[in-house]
């Protein structure tokens, strides 16, 4: 490790209800590769955000080769030799690969582009990183991981100083992950200046020097990747925070009778070989980090995307769903962690969504029987205690939380007795929250049965009766509510299989 | 996501097919295939007055949709052009007649008033964010009801060709007496070169190809969105100027209240030649090709007994398939 290349201190951002970053400092070194970590939601895409000039800091210092600066633009950024190489590539799939790596600095040749030129030079670039790529491919055709090298490669031709890494390793097979790391170990001898985001406890191991952890938007420690064991570095993300009133055992009736089995499903890279049961009356916890496959696992099982593989018995019998259609049938609803996308339509009434997906209950011949229709959205807005000035106000007016509550309403009146709650507080008010949590244990008491997706460990440790954790496509651990702590599902949520 | 890298078949993947694209080289093929089928059904067309009457009625179409090409490639529309180039040859052809204008002042009337167009599309869609299908539709309408109050509803006649001041037709048609050379066509060719080259080996060009790919990254790599996404539509518009001079040049009179529906043969010609509705690809050379084929059917089929309206289902169904292909080639990508 060489000098100090770049200093964050006391870096402090608000914004209207949220301290997303709380003094948080950062340090990295010339040739030296820092871990940047933590929970979801600790704060760690914020701090870079603020390092390029995406978000302005409220308070604080950045130091850059020992001058204090403040970007205004990631463009900024750049020019000074600070880059990140995102998660979600920036690429215009329609360009070559030369062109997207020199795309707003062309050489010129008179008033036309020199494309000779600039294939030249990305060639130089890649024969200097050893990457084997052909510049005067279309980007679309290349791999998710070359592509990403291609973005490496772009950040080096801006003679970047500070390269930002966000979660590199998502989306990247085993060979391309030795591939990134052979050119992460070059980048570090030729003295650059490396954070490194992510979630992957063993890679942190593996090619960092240095790890600095966060926790809710604070700066919890730094340490020497070398020195440290896993366990330090979990403990540290989940901290000592006591989490308000979790579940100590189980609400689940013994012998209670299982309503879905999945056996082996398989959906591409996030759902690999999943298994598991869910109980009558159940809350079945899903928790895992970002990209863990939750969500893929949940969109397979409802038929929203389709499946490689895999048996669903629900109640004890074997059932094909291949369309979201045959999983409604089945009795399976999905509340969607993107309400606004997937949950509800804002610009229709209370009355309408209550009853999307069971229209043709509420027919008068080809005529909708708005009588009716507003009478089963009025027993649900007075079951769920949903506030509204009545049933025929547009949804779009609505709360977050009472937003959920007509989701949850729409799936009731479909006679679901299978509710997959993806991320079932996401954007809702802390007051509105507990409604939802009384409201879930509400149903499970009437016998209906949910698994619950969440990214919050309280509302796992809150709700759940048992937790199935995932990482990377993967079941890492299947844990009882009994045994639970922040620092087992944590360890499960890092376990690489 | 696919792990491997993408390969086509054979055919798709020969370097010189490549290098021309696939579309190019079947819209070609179809160019062909319905030129020697319209020679064989009808012995009419294979003469050289209905060669120069396709000729004749595809400048206009084909002006306008080298222009609309550019605003295609950045995944927006410009629905203007179409009863643009009605307004501006009514305003030309006004002061002409009304104002005693000399013919060459009716023209860059013509031209500014396209470009004036242009410029409050460019600006509408990039400056004030407007979807490009609503803002250039509005001024369409706008375009339409302007032509009419500025000439009080009268059609307007450009000088006839032969006399003194309808020098200006034969830049398009040059009569030698004996024969008449369609000298149109070698301008069209040459903007078509010109075109592309701006397309593909400018920085204009390229930056319209990156917003249609990707605007958000095409921002995030520093480039002026905003400037590049207008001269999109200022290419529009001024390649409707250029239309609206073909047209004055074509036909006797202009009248006002029409041109609705003219932008939809050209917005087909470029999708049939390759350009994307999704933005991001397309080629001018494509475009020319696709008016063609639009033209050969407009004028062809006639010539085997059939009527208008079956031109138009047939257009339609041409349609149709060009888009699907588009359809397909945007499923390969992902």
């Amino acid at each position: 490790m060489g000098e100090v290349i770049l200093t964050m201190k006391g870096i402090d951002k608000s914004f209207p209800g949220v301290h997303a970053l709380d003094h948080v400092d950062l340090e990295v070194r010339k040739g030296e590769v820092h871990a940047l970590m933590g929970e979801n939601g600790a704060g760690k895409s914020t701090l870079m955000k603020v390092l390029t000039g995406i978000y302005s800091k409220d308070s604080g210092t950045i130091t850059y080769e020992g001058r204090e600066i403040e970007f205004t633009n990631p463009r900024e950024a750049q020019d000074a030799g600070i880059v990140i190489v995102h998660q979600e590539l920036n690429m215009m799939g329609h360009l070559t690969v030369a062109q997207n790596i020199f795309i707003g600095r062309e050489p010129m040749k008179g008033a036309l582009i020199d494309d000779a030129k600039m294939n030249e030079e990305a060639k130089r670039l890649f024969e200097m990183l050893s990457i084997d790529i052909d510049p005067t491919e279309k980007m679309s055709r290349l791999t998710v991981g070359k592509q990403q090298m291609c973005e490496i490669a772009k950040a080096i031709s801006h003679d970047a100083k500070v390269i930002v890494f966000d979660e590199p390793s998502a989306a990247l097979t085993e060979a391309e992950i030795e591939e990134l790391f052979k050119i992460i170990r070059d980048l570090r001898a030729k003295d650059m200046g490396i954070v490194y985001i992510s979630h992957r406890m063993d890679e942190i191991k593996v090619i960092t020097d240095r790890v600095t952890v966060m926790r809710d938007g604070g700066y919890v420690g730094t340490l020497i990747t070398a020195e440290c064991t896993k366990d330090d570095i979990i403990n540290m993300m989940v901290g000592r925070v006591i989490y308000e009133d979790p579940k100590t055992e189980s609400t689940v009736k013994p012998g209670a009778p299982v309503v879905l089995k999945v056996e082996h499903l398989n959906a591409g890279k996030m759902v690999q070989d999943v298994s598991f049961e869910l109980h009558k009356g159940e809350i079945l916890g899903f928790s895992g980090l970002m990209g863990a496959g939750r969500t893929e696992t949940a969109r397979a099982l409802f038929g929203a995307d389709p499946k490689e593989g895999g048996d669903i018995y629900v109640n004890g019998e074997k059932v094909e769903i291949r369309t979201p259609m045959d999983a409604v049938k089945h009795g399976i609803g999905y509340l969607s962690e993107d309400r606004k996308r997937f949950g509800i339509v804002t610009a229709k009434t209370v009355a309408e969504n209550t009853t999307m997906a069971c229209l043709e209950d509420y027919m008068k011949g080809i005529f909708i029987d708005s009588r009716r229709e507003n009478e089963v959205a009025q027993k649900y807005v007075e079951d769920l205690k949903t506030k509204t000035p009545g049933v025929d106000q547009l949804v779009v007016n609505l709360s977050g939380g009472n937003q959920q509550k007509v989701v949850i309403a729409k799936w009731l009146a479909r006679n679901c007795d299978i509710l997959i709650f993806d991320e079932p507080t996401r954007g809702i008010d802390v007051g509105a929250k507990s409604e939802i949590y009384h409201l879930m244990n509400e149903l499970v008491a009437e016998g209906k049965s949910i698994i619950m997706i969440s990214s919050e460990m309280t509302e796992i440790l809150r709700m759940s009766d048992r937790i199935v954790v995932m990482c990377e496509g993967k079941k890492t651990g299947e844990i009882d509510i009994a045994e639970a702590t922040q620092e087992n599902i944590m360890h499960a949520a890092t376990l690489r299989k | 996501m696919a792990n491997n890298e993408k390969k086509g078949n054979a055919f798709t993947e020969n370097p010189i097919v490549r290098a021309i694209g696939t579309q190019k080289i079947v819209v070609v093929a179809v160019l062909i295939v319905l030129f020697g089928f319209f020679c064989i059904a009808s012995p009419a067309f294979r003469q050289y007055s209905t060669i120069l009457s396709i000729m004749d009625y595809s400048y206009y179409t084909t002006l306008m949709a080298i222009g609309v090409t550019f605003c295609l490639i950045t995944g927006g529309v410009d629905l203007s052009i179409g009863t643009g180039i009605i307004c501006y040859g009514l305003l030309g052809g006004f002061l002409i007649n009304h104002k005693g204008m000399p013919v060459a002042v009716g023209l860059l009337v013509t031209l500014l008033a396209a470009l004036v167009v242009g410029t409050v599309n460019g600006a509408l869609v990039a400056i004030l964010e407007l979807p490009p299908f609503i803002a250039t539709l509005c001024t369409m309408m706008i375009c339409r009801g302007l032509g009419s109050i500025a000439t009080g509803g009268l059609s307007q006649n450009w000088p006839p060709a032969g006399s003194e001041a309808g020098w200006f037709r034969s830049i398009f048609k040059l009569d030698l007496g004996t024969t008449k050379i369609p000298l149109g066509f070698v301008w069209v060719l040459l903007l078509v070169i010109l075109m592309s080259v701006v397309l593909n080996k400018t920085k204009v060009g390229r930056y319209i190809i990156a917003i249609g790919s990707n605007k958000e990254a095409t921002r995030l790599s520093g480039v002026n969105v905003i400037k590049y996404q207008m001269s999109a539509y200022i290419i529009s518009g001024f390649f409707a100027g250029l239309a609206a001079i073909a047209y004055a040049a074509t036909f006797q009179a202009i009248a006002p209240g029409t041109g609705a529906g003219l932008e939809l043969d050209a917005i087909g010609g470029a999708i049939i030649g390759g350009t994307s509705m999704n933005g991001g690809s397309g080629s001018v050379a494509g475009t020319l090709l696709g008016v063609f084929i639009m033209s050969m059917l407009k004028t062809g089929l006639p010539f085997i007994g059939l009527q208008a309206n079956w031109q138009q289902i047939i257009t339609g169904l041409v349609l149709i398939a060009a888009v699907y292909i588009d359809v397909l080639k945007n499923k390969k990508m992902e």
